[in-house]
């Protein structure tokens, strides 16, 4: 029975294979999937904010996208990964709820963190190799450190691999 | 959160009581039928235990979302499960039955929205009437997901501040259908210290 790790709000994690890392109703945050092939260990990252940089209350590095995957990438390289053989799946980042007033950048939040998280990921040579965000619904991810497909469950739009 | 002591907590349960009360009040009205309500809980609660809050993460649950302005700013939100949905329903449309156990069509969706908006003017309405302040609210705004995207929503907001959350949770419970909602009120970080000094409590606070 292969270990199954959840991954909560503002959190982050690492396995090795066959563990499986698990994160439930992603809304507007992002789901960071990292993975090396070569040593088949994975990292999963749930980020709920674009940066740390614009906040004052940034201890938790989980939080953020800039600080979340430096240090994401700081535990896979404690497990025997290489950050030149990383590569990365993306999913959430969704609106919740449509606009009710154009003024509440709230909303929009879910696309900033879509758009900071592939900046990271850019500035990092790390390339996005599967992307599931946006639109308007929840949904649950698993990240399998053997394959390393992400499976993204949602309710209502199916259910897919990446 | 680590300004708010315990004599904050009191004041801003006792705002959850009293809006608490009134929103029962106008949903009685709205259903013309007794609706009791238990002691609103103000609780601070962090990201782990939030998927407790409301059944799991994966839960599916109706969310009527609103925003308010004006002297004080914040968000609020109107959690039902799906049972409670359909039974509030029962009671507002003549003739109710479910067609779409998966969905809600639009006059669905518009009814649960309006009961938001009832119970979203009844709670600031009574913080207004207490503080003095101007509040204004949007329009309702409507999702029927999982409970964890749903609530990510004005978790996002107080992640900008720290680690927990403040939510004031109250239940509603029409006693034969059993309708139950939570709802969640929460003011921005800014607003707290314009309530309590609106309310003339904040200066016992040490600053």
């Amino acid at each position: 029975m292969a270990q199954r790790i959840k991954v909560g709000m503002a959190d982050l994690n690492v396995v090795k294979s066959p563990g499986i890392l698990v994160t439930l109703g992603l809304g507007s945050c992002v789901g960071i999937a990292l993975y090396d092939e070569q040593v088949k260990v994975a990292g999963l990252s749930h980020i709920m904010l674009p940066s740390s940089k614009m906040i004052k209350n940034n201890q938790n590095k989980a939080k953020f996208a800039d600080t979340a995957i430096l240090l994401l990438i700081e535990r896979m390289l404690a497990f025997g990964a290489k950050k030149d053989r990383l590569k990365a799946k993306i999913a959430g980042g969704a609106q919740m709820f449509s606009s009710t007033s154009n003024s509440n950048s709230l909303l929009k939040i879910g696309e900033r963190n879509v758009i900071s998280t592939l900046e990271v990921l850019d500035s990092l040579n790390i390339p996005v190799v599967g992307q599931d965000t946006g639109g308007n619904y929840g949904r649950s991810i698993e990240l399998y450190a053997e394959t390393g497909i992400l499976l993204i469950k949602t309710i209502g739009h199916g259910i897919k691999e990446i | 959160m680590d300004f708010l002591d315990g004599m904050h907590l009191d004041v801003l349960k006792e705002i959850g009581n009293i809006g608490a009360g009134n929103a029962a009040t106008s949903l009685s009205k709205l259903l013309s039928r007794r609706i009791d309500m238990n002691v609103p809980e103000v609780k601070l609660i962090h990201f782990d235990q939030l998927e407790m809050v409301v059944g799991g993460a994966e839960n599916l649950v109706v969310g009527v979302y609103l925003e308010f302005t004006g002297d004080i700013q914040g968000t609020i939100l109107f959690v039902l499960d799906r049972l409670s949905a359909n039974n509030l329903l029962y009671l507002l449309i003549p003739n109710y039955s479910t067609k779409n156990e998966s969905d809600f069509s639009p006059l669905e969706c518009s009814a649960l929205q309006e009961v938001g908006n009832i119970l979203a003017g009844a709670y600031l309405g009574s913080i207004s009437v207490l503080t003095g302040l101007s509040i204004k609210h949007s329009t309702p705004a409507f999702a029927f997901d999982m409970a964890g995207a749903i609530l990510s929503v004005p978790m996002i907001e107080f992640g900008q501040m720290g680690e927990q959350a403040l939510f004031i949770e109250n239940v509603f419970i029409d006693g034969s259908n059993k309708i139950k909602g939570n709802f969640f009120l929460m003011p921005n970080i800014d607003s707290y210290p314009i309530i309590l000094k609106a309310l003339g409590v904040y200066k016992w606070h040490k600053e």
